[in-house]
């Protein structure tokens, strides 16, 4: 079943066409990957799952956007209804300014629950779903800036998780991050792939190998070619895929 | 050009310069079983020592290569492949020395109706040409060659086939030559396995250069020949077996 899917997508940043007839679907509970040079759109369009676009001037989006089925963009959706299905975790780990728990039950706490027991519940199953719990279990209370960067970055994943969302967009989780980290959060992405649909974007395409079952090379706003992970890195098709993955691009 | 290519560039050089070695062995046993030359015969033998370390270079470098540069696509399927012709090239090196041994034990040059019956020349012509044709399809990248010199494959397992009944009938006629004619097929054996490391390598390349795997799988002149067989068949009463269909 597909979880996220576009058809004949274009978008414009003014005159700029920055993608230009994407159609792509993914599958539920596939981790999905999303690959290119800088400035080639991959981005972009891991931001229209969510609709973060909207927040840009002169953005203009023809085509569609379904999440589980759904048209994203039409006029009858309510974007923060949205978000609650998509959660995104970005590049630079940004925790609000507020105790661990507080970071974690933010979400919850914003979508109107005021069950104390229910908060506490889900605060411990996403800090443990983000393999955080057994780290900060002892200091909830305190500042989420006392934690380091990987942590931090954990803790912003538990914060996306406790609202309980189907898909999880991820724009260079880990890049950031120091490798030990970044091993960590691509364990936690093998195993939150059970019970999420995940898509990644990311430089590093040893990661792109390690966590997905699928990537997607992007280049001038174009999809290039979208296959499963272990073939698209041993025998791509496409000449431009050739030359990126293997390091001979420009 | 990129320190990747350099690289690799640096391993393709070390593998044809190999390559070079293994051909002079076995080009060297041929002139040395016509000639029953025990000094060149023991050249080959010496020369296995330089194989084995080019063999051990050559895995090094590709494993220095896996673990800093992370290739991927074309230049991952060409380490693994390089890995793998590097392992059969030094197979053929030990076989090329093999025979040198076999040559060194004879208490004298063969007998040249031996070798004429038992084709063992003909053996080494078609081993030697595959070897270097393959080596010019990995130097070209030229697949159509590598699936070529698979077929030659061909004519060395039919004479190999042969071999025991061409002794056998040689012996009837020469019961004096006992020791001689098992050398022959012991030779001719080990031609024939140099065939098959060729036939390896040259599956290596169609791997390396299309991205696709055509070792285990049927080849398209064998199921060509067996269909034509299964048709002039006249016990065969219907369709055939769709083999996967029947695992």
């Amino acid at each position: 079943m597909n979880s996220l899917e576009s058809k004949d997508l274009n978008l414009y940043y003014g005159d700029f066409h920055a993608l230009k007839n994407i159609t792509m679907s993914m599958k539920k509970n596939e981790v999905t990957a999303f690959i290119g040079p800088s400035g080639c759109g991959k981005s972009t369009y891991l931001r229209c799952f969510n609709r973060m676009n909207d927040l840009i001037d002169n953005v203009r989006i023809t085509g569609e956007v379904l999440v589980d089925g759904v048209d994203i963009y039409q006029k009858n959706i309510l974007v923060d209804d949205l978000r609650k299905h998509v959660g995104m975790v970005f590049q630079k780990p940004n925790p609000f300014p507020k105790s661990i728990f507080e970071n974690v039950a933010y979400g919850l706490r914003v979508n109107g629950s005021k069950d104390k027991k229910l908060i506490e519940e889900r605060v411990e199953v996403s800090l443990k779903q983000a393999a955080l719990w057994d780290e900060v279990k002892d200091k909830l209370k305190k500042s989420a800036f006392e934690l380091s960067g990987g942590q931090q970055q954990r803790l912003c994943i538990a914060r996306a998780l406790a609202i309980e969302p189907s898909v999880l967009l991820m724009d260079e989780p880990a890049s950031a991050l120091d490798p030990i980290s970044t091993a960590k959060i691509e364990e936690l992405i093998y195993e939150l792939k059970n019970d999420y649909t995940i898509v990644i974007v990311t430089h590093n395409m040893q990661q792109a190998g390690r966590v997905s079952d699928y990537t997607a090379f992007f280049y001038l706003g174009e999809l290039v070619e979208f296959r499963k992970t272990k073939n698209l890195f041993t025998s791509p098709k496409d000449t431009r895929t050739q030359n990126y993955v293997t390091g001979r691009f420009g | 050009m990129s320190h990747l290519d350099n690289e690799l560039g640096r391993i393709r050089t070390k593998v044809n310069e190999m390559w070079d070695l293994v051909e002079f062995q076995v080009r060297s046993g041929q002139e040395a079983l016509v000639k029953g030359d025990k000094t060149l015969a023991e050249k080959i033998i010496k020369r296995g020592k330089k194989v084995n370390e080019y063999d051990l270079k050559i895995d090094q470098l590709c494993e220095n290569l896996l673990a800093l540069f992370n290739p991927l696509a074309v230049d991952l399927r060409l380490i693994l492949a390089i890995l793998k012709i590097n392992s059969n090239l030094e197979r053929i090196g030990d076989t090329a020395e093999g025979i040198a041994g076999l040559i060194l034990e004879a208490n004298a040059p063969l007998e040249k109706d031996l070798m004429e019956m038992s084709r063992v020349l003909e053996m080494y012509d078609g081993a030697l040409l595959m070897l270097s044709e393959v080596k010019r399809a990995f130097v070209e990248e030229d697949t159509q060659l590598a699936k070529l010199v698979m077929r030659q494959d061909k004519t060395l397992n039919k004479i190999h086939r042969n071999t025991d009944r061409v002794i056998i009938d040689y012996l009837k006629l020469h019961a004096d030559n006992i020791d001689q004619s098992l050398k022959v097929g012991g030779i001719i054996r080990k031609l024939e396995r140099i065939g098959d490391h060729v036939t390896n390598i040259a599956e290596e390349i169609v791997f390396y250069v299309d991205a696709k795997v055509v070792k285990h799988k049927p080849k398209p002149w064998k199921e060509k020949k067996r269909k034509a067989d299964f048709q002039d068949d006249p016990n065969n009463k219907g369709e055939e077996t769709d083999q996967e269909n029947a695992l």
